[in-house]
């Protein structure tokens, strides 16, 4: 069996290149990879793939629709039998998203999460950039936002909403 | 009753709490006094069917009669439901159901937190991911109480009616549960979470200049499958859709 979760590129499976291509149905910029959903890709010398996602939230009805294009993908790639299992521990954390989906999500216009605090806490005052025009002078309008993992802010700078991605 | 049994019956509380609670709060979407608040009503209720989803599945496969969690959720009557007071009544103000939310959620957040260092991997796995989602539910409720508490006299008299209201079925939360389940580090024993909980939501009412309310322990009775009579006309809604049209899908 092949195992691969290394983080060296050359390590990984063609399954596991194929399956990280995915991309998020409700953030189409960044790839289930870049966000820390992808958890672990194995492949058996039958050719036999098991995929493991971890919800970014409990309730993200995004979950259904990533499992059937991970089986999509890797069936059109020539993969026969592949099942995807939904892993919950450890929980996932924003801070597995990659600096590149990161920016990614800045260009898209959502502003990305800051890191969490050591011990877990997200400081509740930090500044959130605008993803428009770069200005810190921005607030919160509601916590929660068009999906779980986002709030609505609205910059006083340009005067445009847009979406912060929440620390978690 | 056999292990298996006490740990169904401790799972399905947990589930039903989130199940009915989620329903409740899916009713304020088009109903909340503003847009962003449907939407967060919406989300916070997302959050707490996707702890029931995954709880309801866990219960079924424990239970071993090839129940899922479509069939738990929708195909269960009434007096099946272990759900606790608190969740499943009617609020059509929106006081209430923000001192219900506070309530609920600290609870639930204590709850979980403990819950992540449950011996058993699933409901360990389960909490440690809703424990950080809980958190923005406790946050949400606590600003709302402290906006309408320490707000107008119209919205603190009207807040302190909420909570009076609500209080009584707060100790229902905190009944023992299974002592052998607990004993095994399976599940968490909810009078060790009384002071907690009652801590944190005194701390949001000083705050909010409102009083802890004086008045007598609701009867409860939810965990035993006996439930107030708008538990009936919650499940008529929420199975409905399922009951009229056995296996649908769309």
């Amino acid at each position: 069996m092949v195992t691969a979760t290394g983080s060296v590129g050359e390590s990984r499976s063609g399954a596991w290149k194929i399956a990280a291509d995915v991309l998020d149905p409700e953030l189409p910029v960044v790839t289930i990879a870049d966000l820390g959903i992808l958890r672990d890709v194995t492949e058996d010398d039958q050719g036999r793939v098991h995929v493991q996602i971890t919800p970014t939230y409990s309730g993200c009805p995004a979950m259904e629709t990533i499992s059937t294009d991970l089986v999509d993908a890797l069936t059109q790639a020539g993969y026969q039998h592949v099942d995807v299992e939904f892993v919950l521990a450890p929980a996932w954390t924003t801070d597995w998203m990659t600096d590149e989906a990161r920016t990614k999500l800045a260009a898209y216009g959502i502003a990305p999460p800051h890191p969490r605090g050591a011990d877990g806490t997200v400081p509740l005052t930090l500044a959130v950039r605008c993803p428009q025009c770069g200005s810190l002078d921005t607030r919160e309008s509601s916590r929660f936002g068009s999906t779980a993992c986002k709030s609505l802010w609205v910059c006083q700078s340009c005067r445009e909403p847009f979406d912060h991605f929440k620390a978690l | 009753m056999r292990g298996d049994d006490r740990l169904f019956g401790y799972v399905l509380g947990l589930a039903d709490d989130a199940l009915v609670s989620a329903q409740r709060m899916g009713w304020w979407i088009s109903r909340a006094p503003q847009l962003e608040e449907d939407v967060a009503l919406a989300n916070i209720g997302l959050d707490q069917l996707g702890q029931a989803r995954t709880l309801l599945a866990y219960a079924g496969q424990v239970e071993g009669n090839g129940r899922g969690e479509d069939e738990l959720a929708y195909f269960r009557d009434e007096r099946d439901f272990r759900n606790v007071w608190l969740v499943e009544r009617a609020q059509t103000d929106f006081g209430v159901a923000m001192a219900r939310l506070l309530l609920f959620s600290t609870w639930q957040h204590e709850l979980y937190a403990a819950l992540a260092t449950s011996t058993d991997a699933t409901l360990s796995g389960v909490a440690g991911k809703a424990v950080k989602e809980v958190a923005y539910h406790v946050d949400h409720a606590s600003r709302w109480v402290v906006r309408l508490g320490d707000g107008t006299d119209e919205s603190h008299a009207r807040m302190q009616d909420a909570l009076d209201a609500e209080w009584p079925y707060l100790a229902e939360l905190f009944a023992p549960v299974d002592a052998d389940l607990v004993a095994a580090g399976v599940a968490v024993d909810p009078p060790h979470l009384h002071s907690t909980v009652l801590t944190r939501v005194e701390d949001v009412l000083a705050e909010a200049t409102l009083v802890v309310p004086q008045v007598r322990d609701a009867i409860g009775g939810g965990r035993q499958g006996r439930h107030t009579e708008q538990m009936g006309y919650l499940l008529a809604e929420m199975q409905h859709l399922a009951r009229s049209h056995p296996e649908a899908s769309w």
